[in-house]
């Protein structure tokens, strides 16, 4: 049959081959993504455990059991220089964790505002005002952090107790990076919570609940498996901050958990030597990569559990 | 010519006697002249009803004719619906719920609701039954576990579910969805039921429990009832109201509505000529 015998309307309007060019591109753009986290675990593992050519790589150098055990972060001590991380490991956790107490209770909170509470206008006027929290950058926030709240807030209110507080400390820096990661709970928490049925609050009010109890009763724990997940995703996000805690926490890698001193973190430290002066293949150098694979570990963790209490713990409304 | 008969009409669950004068009855709920408005859109004009104490009031009439709205005015639910507006004046048990000073959290577990959808929350059974009274500050577990008990029971859920109140009530069927949702209702002590198509959603044998359970329940509660099925209508009340496009029609014995209504429009509808 030829072309000319086809009906009008049984004509294609766009060319086979056209079709296959558009879903190539798309593709490529879905592989982008993918290609890069795989080049991104490629240079890690070809600088912290197995270099090809004349380099050493971190692991054939350091014990994998010192770097995960060793209370001494240290890289430019003597000859060798010594490589626990335990240190950085401490200042991370303990800025994330600072900064999970901030935004965990301010995000929710902001959360069920917007969603239970505001009227149309509030979340009109609200919401931008989220969107830029979140646009602002973080080396801003360090700034804010050494510059107003460590001198205008924590200093005056720690010397009431009579504890002089230090100019680089964690506290203040675990506190700007929960500012930072609350619009983040509220959104992602304000989704969720959004998603669980009118009807279920129509129930409960018909019950005789007020607006809190619904919201508590009701909304929060329908909407739990996502809350929860929003709160891990944040919690990563707050690992993963790199200006701020450098800025505000200081540089002095300590194994200590006391949030009034200074100390470096996992991200904090990377920026540090990677801006320092020491040989490209040095092994202070290389440690960077070690320390970007910890890195990598942890919050793909907690990514993948995030995900899986997300499906695991899901409501399903029919 | 007289179209429908007595003999056409389907019996009537047991407790409901469809040809009682209810005029007599004390009234639990008594509308004055409401106008109901959302935004600009007028919905209900003019309407003025009594219900009387210890009766179903069955609600009829086609879709959006209002009558929903009208059910969910009795316990301002529509308070809930931004840009609605209301005016006129609703009596219960005498006082005036539009008053600003009626607390209206107090006022919905004095006149308590049950949905078109069963709307178990996720949680147990128990603890569905028990979210009323826990609301309202009671946190004795052995008096929320009676509490819990008679409420099935008077549900007509009881035998079903008591080997299994910890469990989800998700796990349910519809049916016994439902009756846990009257059951949650009934939970908060309220003198007055208000079901919004409360057995559409479900199959013929369910529907026929609920419908004895109402029969049961208006010995001792005010029922007010919307219905799309208006043979389920003829069963289960005492009086009925016809609506259409917003305005109350008429009222009136649910047997004389099903068999001599005195408007032309009332007759259309219950033969089925429209709607």
């Amino acid at each position: 049959m030829t072309q000319a015998k086809l009906p009008a309307w049984a004509i294609r309007r766009i060319s086979r081959r056209y079709e296959k060019l558009i879903q190539a591109a798309l593709f490529l753009c879905a592989a982008l993504s993918v290609l890069t986290t795989a080049a991104i675990i490629l240079v890690l593992l070809t600088n912290a455990v197995y270099a090809p050519g004349a380099k050493t790589a971190f692991f054939e150098r350091v014990s994998f059991w010192e770097f995960v055990t060793g209370t001494h972060w240290k890289p430019v001590d003597g000859q060798y220089g010594r490589f626990g991380i335990i240190p950085l490991l401490c200042g991370t956790m303990m800025v994330a964790g600072i900064a999970s107490l901030v935004s965990v209770p301010a995000g929710l909170g902001a959360a069920i505002y917007m969603s239970e509470y505001a009227g149309p206008r509030e979340r009109e006027f609200l919401k931008p005002i989220l969107e830029i929290l979140a646009g602002i950058p973080s080396v801003v926030f360090g700034f804010f952090a050494l510059k107003f709240i460590t001198p205008w807030i924590l200093k005056p209110m720690f010397s009431l107790v009579g504890i002089d507080l230090q100019i680089f400390n964690t506290l203040s820096a675990g506190i700007v990076v929960g500012i930072m990661v609350t619009p983040l709970i509220a959104s992602l928490s304000e989704d969720v919570i959004r998603s669980v049925p009118r009807s279920l609050r129509e129930a409960a009010f018909a019950l005789g609940s007020t607006r809190f109890d619904v919201s508590v009763r009701i909304v929060v724990p329908a909407a739990l498996s996502g809350i929860l997940a929003a709160f891990l995703l944040a919690f990563s996000r707050a690992i993963g901050e790199t200006m701020a805690v450098t800025i505000a926490g200081g540089q002095q890698a300590i194994a200590t958990l006391n949030p009034l001193q200074g100390a470096q973190t996992m991200t904090g430290f990377m920026v540090h030597a990677s801006t320092g002066d020491s040989a490209a293949d040095s092994i202070s150098r290389m440690s960077i990569y070690a320390v970007g694979i910890a890195l990598f570990a942890i919050t793909l963790t907690i990514n993948v559990i995030s995900g899986w209490v997300l499906r695991r713990y899901r409501e399903v409304y029919q | 010519m007289p179209a429908i008969t007595s003999s056409s009409v389907p019996p009537s669950v047991a407790g409901v006697d469809r040809n009682l004068d209810m005029s007599a009855h004390p009234a639990a709920i008594q509308v004055n002249g409401l106008d109901f408005y959302y935004s600009e859109h007028q919905v209900l004009f003019n309407v003025s009803l009594t219900v009387p104490e210890r009766s179903v009031t069955a609600l009829i009439g086609p879709s959006g004719c209002g009558k929903s709205t009208f059910l969910r005015t009795l316990n301002r639910m529509n308070d809930l619906i931004e840009g609605s507006r209301c005016v006129g004046q609703i009596l219960v048990e005498g006082q005036n719920i539009m008053d600003p000073a009626v607390d209206v959290v107090l006022l919905r577990k004095h006149v308590g609701m049950v949905f078109q959808k069963s709307t178990p929350f996720p949680k147990s059974i128990f603890d569905n039954v028990a979210y009323g009274p826990r609301v309202a500050g009671e946190t004795n577990r052995s008096v929320l576990a009676d509490l819990v008990e008679s409420c099935l029971k008077k549900a007509a859920l009881w035998d079903e579910v008591k080997d299994r109140l910890t469990k989800s009530a998700m796990a349910l069927s519809g049916g016994q969805q439902q009756r846990l949702c009257i059951a949650r209702t009934l939970a908060t002590n309220p003198r007055i039921i208000l079901m919004d198509e409360p057995a559409s959603a479900l199959d013929p044998a369910s529907t026929d429990r609920i419908e004895n359970l109402i029969g049961e329940l208006c010995a001792n509660y005010t029922i007010v009832i919307v219905t799309h099925n208006m043979q389920q209508a003829s069963r289960v009340s005492h009086q009925t109201a016809f609506f259409y496009k917003g305005v109350l029609v008429e009222t009136g014995p649910t047997m004389k509505i099903f068999t001599g209504p005195s408007e032309k429009k009332t007759e259309d509808y219950i033969t089925g000529r429209f709607g």
